[in-house]
């Protein structure tokens, strides 16, 4: 029995092809659409705002924010899922990229940091990755004290918020559900979110990540 | 208990993008370097499979858990907000590599530091809430 429970184990800590995103995705959806509700993670950041009390500074805010507390839910899930699958089902705890993305990465770096088999899943020091080159080190506090974190952290934070409120959906809400649903409109937001990524990636972002302090 | 099932949809969800990676900048740099086909594999199939599932609840196949046919909204046609707003939005999903999503994943999964990511995110849809009146949508 426990050799069977340490098969099924290792076979789900192996990393997932791309076709289980169909799945996971699928899966997602339909609960979702099932239990009458729409799938959009982004709504959330909305609705805490209003639980924080801002109905009082803009009427965007005042509605019925108890309503959406189902949705909240969904994002406390989400929350225990990735601290289950970090903590018990991580694997290797690589992202396993192509070869051209890592010399992209070293590129960027301007030194020879990563080889294919070095690339860790996430680039903060603080939990799980202790050999992370210094360089790639983002998401811990310590990176907050620095110019290029707080850029990454805070003004990608605020981006993220603004712009997903702005369009009417994030990647779930447009370019899952509104794509699901042959909207026109989330076709428009999609293409805007990869306008958007492209500029980021190629124009601004190797001169944020080479901020030294 | 009526919210648990939720977290269990949402559990799935986060474990799931945790072991595609999609919750990994290092996977989205390599998304819009056109470095891999995984990302938009991901993103692909998922859009495919829940165009069949949204249509089977469209067209009444699948009815919701409350006996009714699922009420879709058509999402209105105001051009400019979905092109500046999916802009920003995009902006931001390249810079941190993270989305709105996965953001409450890598918190969870013990990226603490994701407290001032959601933070950040809350202050910019504030932000949006603020000011919508003068945006162009």
């Amino acid at each position: 029995m426990y050799e069977i429970l340490e098969q099924i184990h290792a076979f789900i800590s192996q990393p997932w092809p791309w076709w289980m995103g169909g799945i996971t995705i699928g899966t997602t959806l339909f609960l979702l659409l099932y239990f009458g509700k729409d799938f959009g993670l982004s709504a959330n950041l909305r609705t805490m705002c209003a639980a924080d009390g801002a109905g009082d500074y803009a009427d965007f805010f005042d509605f019925d924010w108890k309503k959406q507390g189902w949705n909240l839910m969904v994002a406390l899930g989400a929350m225990f899922g990735g601290y289950i699958a970090a903590n018990y089902f991580g694997g290797d705890g690589m992202a396993h990229v192509s070869q051209a993305t890592v010399d992209t990465l070293n590129n960027i770096a301007e030194e020879n940091l990563l080889t294919i088999s070095t690339v860790p899943l996430i680039p903060g020091k603080d939990v799980i990755h202790n050999n992370i080159p210094a360089f790639w080190n983002l998401y811990s506090w310590g990176s907050l004290f620095t110019l290029r974190g707080l850029i990454i952290i805070v003004g990608g934070g605020f981006l993220i918020g603004f712009g997903a409120r702005y369009a009417g959906g994030c990647t779930s809400g447009h370019a899952i559900s509104g794509l699901a649903d042959l909207q026109i409109p989330s076709l428009v937001a999609v293409i805007g979110f990869f306008t958007g990524g492209l500029i980021m990636t190629w124009l601004i972002l190797p001169h944020i990540l080479r901020i030294a302090f | 208990m009526k919210l648990f099932k939720y977290m269990v949809v949402g559990f799935m969800f986060g474990f799931g993008m945790w072991k595609l990676e999609a919750i990994s900048t290092f996977r989205i740099i390599e998304m819009f370097h056109f470095q891999s086909f995984h990302m938009y594999g991901i993103i692909m199939s998922g859009v495919i499979i829940g165009i069949i599932i949204t249509q089977l609840f469209k067209k009444g196949k699948v009815k919701t858990i409350q006996g009714i046919t699922h009420p879709f909204n058509d999402k209105s046609h105001e051009w400019w907000r979905y092109i500046l707003g999916g802009t920003i939005f995009g902006m931001g999903w390249a810079l941190t590599g993270v989305c709105s999503g996965m953001m409450f994943v890598l918190m969870g999964s013990g990226y603490t530091v994701f407290a001032i990511f959601i933070g950040s995110a809350m202050l910019g849809t504030f932000a949006y809430g603020y000011f919508r009146k003068v945006l162009p949508h």
